[in-house]
């Protein structure tokens, strides 16, 4: 029954718009690298942040991130530390922080702030290479997503 | 910034390079034809402080697509090369000239062109691409049409020129009145672009040797150019296969031949010198 109301959630705010009730990306409150509120109020669907963090349109986290959980999923990339075993070693609100804006966690990092809209140099329109035509481009992810891709990485403990 | 940047990354590297997949280029050699000794390998340049050892991208690659370029009737650039061989000869433009009728044999006239271009033109006041100098000789000395950049005959035809300095080591000058050219290039080598925010560094001076998901970077050298690309079936130039690099970071590219690119190419041609010329090469 929970599980039904979660999913009817999740697709209202997955729909693109982050949904009304969302922290826009320039309001999230970090404490150092760290997002203690939840981005939408809506517990994350950690089957959703599955599909977020393995398809190349979305995250595409494997891109980077080797994770053994996902080995069903071909190709995993080695830019970035393993992912397994990751919430043993950070709290939910420490995870929430490095998917939103790891930039702030990690000076400098090669990895991508997915919940950010400006403060690019030549942002590009998706992957054509030509210019954007909006001044705040879309986050990388939405705000729902991030909940959920969080909510997986929760399910990344050491045995 | 930039160093902490890419000490942070290096750490972060270190920590987990140490499991079971060994990354990094193999121990391959190349020699094309059972005669053409290519260096694939080289001391880093003076310039270079991020990187000791420079390696052509054909040593990251897998090999079956190594194995393409070890002999020419195997190697589907070097259509091209015959293209352009066959161009070479053929009037074209208002003066009745081909190619041929200033420069003779391609074989001897363009021996060791490819090796020090992007090259300062001092009549021109500029730092000059092959392709550059090739649609000079064409406008100004043939009465002929400009090709486009990355056209099929411009392609094939750096291909012909590359091709008989297989084998020579790149040495391209970045003193003099270059310098300027050469820093402007470097800034844009370390200039983290788009959405993703990653620099031409980020992936191949911090990350070679690594996958991101199913590739297998490498140093990102231009040696091997132009370089026949087996997913695209065709022979793709210097600056096609940079602006594919900037798209991926979902970042606005810079155009064929703009004074971005073409000074970006003397930086990552520098960051070559010392490994043979290698193109027309295969890759993925
Ligand atoms: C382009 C590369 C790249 C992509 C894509 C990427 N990351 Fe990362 N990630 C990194 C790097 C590099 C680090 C190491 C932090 C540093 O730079 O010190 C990191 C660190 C992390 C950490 C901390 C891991 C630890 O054990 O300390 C988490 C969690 C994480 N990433 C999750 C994700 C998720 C989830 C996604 C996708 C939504 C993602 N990453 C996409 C490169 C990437
Ligand atoms: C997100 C990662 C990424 C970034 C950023 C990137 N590249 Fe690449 N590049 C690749 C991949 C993947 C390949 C194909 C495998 C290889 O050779 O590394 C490649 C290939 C190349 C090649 C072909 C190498 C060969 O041997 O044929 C060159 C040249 C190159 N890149 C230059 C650049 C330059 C210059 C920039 C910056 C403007 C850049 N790249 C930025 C990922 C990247």
């Amino acid at each position: 029954m929970k599980r039904t109301l979660m999913t009817v959630a999740t697709l209202v705010f997955g729909a693109g718009m982050a949904g009304a009730d969302a922290v826009a990306p320039a309001d999230v409150v970090f404490a150092d690298g760290s997002v203690a509120m939840s981005l939408t109020g809506v517990a994350g669907d950690p089957e959703n942040g599955r599909k977020v963090m393995t398809t190349r349109g979305l995250g595409n986290c494997i891109a980077c991130h080797e994770v053994t959980a996902l080995s069903d999923f071909p190709f995993h990339g080695e830019v970035g530390p393993s992912l397994d075993g990751v919430a043993s070693r950070w709290e939910e609100a420490e995870l929430r922080g490095i998917v939103a804006n790891a930039k702030i966690m990690f000076d400098g990092t090669m990895m991508p702030a997915f919940y950010k809209t400006s403060g690019y140099i030549r942002p590009g329109k998706g992957f054509t290479g030509k210019a954007a035509t909006e001044e705040e481009l879309e986050p990388l992810l939405g705000a729902q997503d991030i909940e959920d891709v969080v909510a997986y990485l929760m399910t990344l403990k050491d045995e | 910034m930039k160093r902490t940047t890419t000490l942070v990354s290096v750490l972060a590297l270190a920590a987990w390079t140490a499991g079971p997949t060994l990354a990094g280029p193999d121990d391959h050699q190349l020699v094309i034809n059972d005669e053409i000794q290519i260096i694939t390998e080289a001391a880093a340049p003076a310039h270079m402080d991020g990187i000791d050892t420079i390696y052509s991208g054909w040593r990251f690659r897998a090999d079956e697509t190594q194995a393409l370029e070890l002999d020419d009737f195997e190697n589907p650039g070097m259509i091209g090369v015959e293209n352009a061989m066959a161009i070479w000869e053929t009037v074209d433009g208002s003066e009745g000239k081909s190619c041929a009728s200033c420069h003779e044999s391609a074989e001897s006239s363009m021996k060791g062109v490819r090796a020090v271009y992007p090259k300062w033109n001092e009549a021109a006041g500029e730092v000059r691409t092959l392709e550059m100098q090739i649609n000079d000789c064409r406008t100004t000395r043939m009465g002929a049409e400009k090709w486009k950049w990355s056209g099929g005959d411009m392609v094939d035809m750096t291909a012909l020129i590359s091709s008989v300095s297989r084998g020579m080591p790149v040495n391209v000058a970045i003193d003099g009145p270059a310098q300027s050219t050469w820093e402007k290039g470097k800034e844009i080598y370390y200039t983290r672009f788009g959405q993703l925010e990653l620099s031409c560094a980020n992936c191949h001076e911090d990350n070679y040797g690594n996958m991101i998901r199913a590739d297998h970077l490498s140093q990102g050298q231009i040696n091997g150019f132009p370089s026949y690309r087996l997913k695209t079936a065709k022979l793709g130039s210097v600056h096609n296969r940079f602006k594919g690099c900037v798209r991926d970071t979902r970042a606005e590219t810079f155009a064929d031949g703009s004074p971005e690119f073409v000074a970006l190419e003397l930086y990552v041609a520098s960051r070559g010198n010392g490994l043979s010329v290698e193109g027309p090469s295969v890759r993925n």
